[in-house]
């Protein structure tokens, strides 16, 4: 670097300073791109309100004072009145603190989500609740259904199966007894469709399901486990 | 799991339906919700302010007061409501605690009631949320310096007799005040430190000419001289710093301190140099070592608390200053190499390279400029003045910080300082009141003494007096006179006329006392003659039965140390003496509260023998001895025959 362009360099430095010394003057505003400042508080202060309590009453089987509870205890966790993604897997996981239950969660919240616009109000809430505590065995065995039609195209795949078997042993972490072998979702799943497939087309439709699972007496014991859960 | 989950509970269940068909095995039976209550308020009254909640949100935290069924000691059949006596504004956060979560600490609030509460209610102070978390870890952490203060004043106000030699040796030198040798000690060391380096400033001034026209420095004209006092100095300190080793409890952790490394690097040249001799060869390291002897006046740092301060801020500042470095040293390499670049071309430029103009850079960046490198080119001034300009910015940032943290260090000295002074006031005053209480005792054990039967006397004294008396007071003073009747033994009162008792106790030394007799009510208006001997702990006998019978009495003890010592320190403010009441005849006794505390519980009524001195029968040996061993002290009251109800010694306590 030979001298002119050091004193070059020396003449822009004092441009800049002369510049900056403009602008603490006021004479100078310097081009600002875009208003970055009001984006911050730009949060979702959407607030929803669900219908009234009436309305719940007549579309689900609760009663007033369940939906009273229910409502103290969804409003307590979002206060904004809706659920997204996020929040319903971070709820779900503290029930579940050993294993990594944020999989699961997907799957529910899009059972959940009947509409499908990304959050769950309460309506959904205590749609999906009155189904699985207060419905029939076939409503109940309709809900699950759904909730693996991950794609909800009527058709449970192998791969479907898989991923909600995987996801369901991921919620129980890596130290159990005994432990998680590899190839456990896997066969866990093969015996679900030796079970469920009765025409063995590789997929599980939702009378093959139903059927197989009136079959079951298990299932259908468990089924009344959800009878005093509220 | 928080708190505001649990609701979530049965959509957590609900969603399990998931997994009941693809379950290998037959599920558990669920658990059956028994007393299936519906929801309902409670009414928590807190000291007045009532606060209401659901059932469910209380239950959420099943081990803590609210949670539990403990909260059923609280209810209030009449109003249907908890009542708890406690703060209200602390119970908001524990409420809030209940509903949200978590836990917050409102900075307001004083740190230990907030404890207290805290563990009232039992929630332990861990849960506090990270909002708070550090507040309350730094309050937490001042109270728990100040509590460790005022402990540490308190033991070194103890004297604790049974240190080995070598431990009294190490509080000597540790606390010059402890002992006047100490003391002298102390001062002798710094004296000679301040000769020390003396010595070595002006050894090197040039005094006189010596013929040959050459003007010798101090040191070689009065070699000798120099050279004796050189060796005082160095005999001392070795001396000391042996004395230290020896004194110190953990010699390895001793060796390894900052002081002694000091101590070691300000005597080794004068041993190295007497080894070494007039070896030419090694006399220029010599003399550098000669340069060590200056970490003297390091050793000053032992007398001076500013000092330690100073090395003390500068170590937790140790960062800060890391910083600074570091700035500074990018600062100097960039601005040295562009001055150097821009006076590449100029003639006779001082810059012959980028490490000399270091020296430019760090002149100009501190404002120093003693002007012996300029810069001549344009560019170089140009970049010289970004140069200083910036050198002020570097250089100023770190410096708030550093004075910062010195200036809370000193303030926290301060203040260990002035809370030690102020605790003796504060404890004197204490003292004073509670003397006050006290004695409200004594006049209504009097008053009931001389007009048993009568609930209200006439004497106009005794009027005020009983009316004085609350029903918690006349409790307890029906408590103390049960303790007095099982035991046989009875209070005595302290005089504050008499201010030799005060401050006897105060230096927890043994007391001297008259005492006097006050026995049973019958007993109280006679006199008895009664044989004293100092020599108590001999004596069995000599006992005031506790209803009828009199005879000699025995006033005791010196006290056992231990356990005295164990108390000491509780015995300002809330100390029981209990002293076997005694005929006028003057014995000093000694009592320690703690001692008297004890014996008082044996059985020793056997039959209508009551010995009042503690020591009596089941005394340990090593009492006598003991009590024998101090002096008793002469005071103007214990050879003065006492009136039956006279006033003594000291102090009864809160129970």
């Amino acid at each position: 670097m030979n001298l002119e362009g050091l004193e070059m360099v020396a003449v822009l430095v004092v441009l800049a300073l002369f510049v900056k010394v403009l602008e603490q003057f006021g004479l100078f505003e310097p081009v600002s791109l875009e208003d970055s400042v009001e984006d911050e508080f730009e949060l979702s202060t959407v607030c929803h309100r669900p219908e009234g309590l009436e309305q719940l009453q007549e579309q689900t089987k609760f009663t007033r004072k369940e939906l009273q509870v229910l409502y103290r205890g969804f409003k307590n966790e979002c206060p904004s009145g809706i659920v997204n993604e996020e929040n319903f897997k971070q709820i779900y996981s503290q029930f579940f603190p050993q294993g990594d239950s944020s999989t699961y969660a997907t799957f529910l919240f899009n059972a959940f989500d009947t509409n499908h616009d990304g959050s769950v109000s309460f309506e959904d809430f205590v749609a999906g609740l009155s189904v699985i505590l207060r419905g029939t065995i076939d409503d109940r065995l309709n809900w699950a259904f759904n909730l693996y039609d991950l794609n909800k195209d009527g058709f449970i795949t192998k791969e479907e199966m898989l991923d909600i078997m995987k996801s369901i042993y991921d919620m129980m972490g890596k130290y159990t007894y005994p432990a998680l072998r590899e190839e456990a979702p896997r066969e866990h799943v093969e015996s679900f469709f030796q079970k469920m497939d009765r025409n063995k087309d590789g997929v599980v439709t939702i009378e093959e399901f139903i059927e197989s699972c009136q079959k079951d007496e298990n299932i259908m014991r468990s089924m009344q486990l959800f009878d005093n859960v509220i | 799991m928080a708190a505001g989950v649990a609701a979530w509970l049965p959509f957590a269940r609900a969603a399990a339906i998931g997994w009941m068909p693809v379950a290998n095995c037959p599920m558990p039976l669920a658990p059956a919700d028994k007393n299936k209550r519906q929801d309902e308020l409670i009414i928590l009254n807190v000291s007045g302010r009532r606060f209401q909640t659901w059932r469910t949100t209380l239950e959420r935290y099943p081990d803590t007061l609210l949670g539990s069924t403990e909260k059923e000691f609280f209810f209030n059949e009449d109003t249907k409501e908890y009542f708890f006596d406690r703060d209200p504004e602390v119970f908001r956060c524990v409420l809030n605690f209940y509903r949200t979560g978590k836990l917050h600490y409102p900075r307001y609030e004083c740190i230990s009631a907030y404890d207290d509460e805290l563990a009232f209610y039992g929630i332990l102070p861990e849960i506090i949320g990270d909002c708070c978390y550090e507040e309350y870890k730094d309050r937490k952490r001042e109270n728990a310096e100040r509590l460790m203060d005022d402990n540490d004043s308190e033991n070194n106000q103890e004297s604790l007799p049974s240190l080995s030699f070598r431990q009294t040796m190490w509080r000597a030198f540790e606390n010059p005040h402890t002992s006047t040798l100490a003391l002298v000690f102390y001062y002798v060391t710094g004296f000679f430190i301040a000769v020390s380096v003396i010595t070595n400033v002006v050894e090197t001034v040039p005094c006189g000419t010596v013929p040959g026209n050459k003007e010798l420095p101090c040191g070689e004209r009065y070699a000798v001289a120099f050279f004796c006092l050189d060796t005082a100095c160095v005999m001392i300190f070795t001396v000391e710093y042996l004395l230290r080793l020896f004194a110190a409890p953990s010699r390895y952790r001793f060796i390894r301190s900052v002081m002694s490394i000091i101590d070691v690097v300000a005597i080794m040249p004068y041993y190295i140099g007497l080894v070494m001799t007039n070896n030419e060869d090694v006399s220029g390291a010599f003399v550098t070592l000669r340069v060590f002897r200056v970490f003297r006046i390091f050793k000053f740092s032992r007398h001076s608390q500013g000092l330690r301060i100073l090395g003390y801020t500068l170590k937790s500042c140790a960062s800060e200053l890391g910083f600074l470095l570091f700035s500074l040293t990018m600062a100097i390499i960039i601005f040295a190499t562009v001055m150097f670049y821009a006076e590449k071309g100029s003639s006779a430029s001082k810059f012959t390279s980028i490490p000399a103009s270091f020296w430019y850079t760090i002149v100009t960046m501190t404002t120093l400029g003693y002007g012996d490198m300029v810069p001549k080119t344009i560019a170089g001034k140009i970049f010289g003045s970004i140069c200083s300009l910036s050198g002020v910015l570097v250089i100023a940032l770190p410096v708030p910080v550093i004075v910062s943290n010195f200036s809370r260090i000193y303030h926290q000295n301060q203040r260990a300082d002035k809370r030690r002074a102020q605790k003796k006031a504060r404890l004197a005053r204490i003292r004073v009141a509670k003397t006050g209480s006290s004695n409200a005792y004594l006049h209504s054990k009097r008053n009931g003494l001389l007009n048993e039967a009568l609930e209200l006397t006439g004497s106009p004294e005794d009027e005020h007096l009983t009316k004085t008396t609350s029903l918690i007071e006349s409790q307890h003073h029906h408590l103390l006179h049960c303790l007095e009747k099982t035991t046989g033994l009875s209070y005595l009162v302290d005089d504050p006329l008499l201010s030799v008792r005060t401050s006897t106790i105060k230096n927890h030394e043994f007391i001297d006392e008259q005492m006097f007799e006050q026995n049973c009510m019958e007993s109280s208006m006679q006199n008895y003659p009664s044989t004293r001997s100092p020599s108590l702990s001999s004596h069995p006998g000599l006992t005031t039965s506790c209803c009828s019978r009199r005879s000699k009495k025995t006033t005791h003890l010196p006290n056992s140390n231990l356990p005295a010592t164990r108390l000491r320190s509780m015995q300002e403010l809330s100390t029981i003496h209990i002293q076997g009441s005694e005929q006028p005849s003057l014995t000093t006794s000694r009592s320690s509260l703690n001692l008297k505390a004890d014996d008082v519980l044996r059985p020793n009524c056997k039959g209508s023998q009551i010995t009042t001195a503690i020591i009596s029968i089941p005394t340990p040996p090593a009492l006598t001895p003991e009590g024998e061993s101090r002096p008793p002290p002469s005071s103007p009251g214990s050879t003065t025959n006492i009136p039956p109800i006279g006033s003594n010694i000291v102090k009864v306590s809160a129970l």
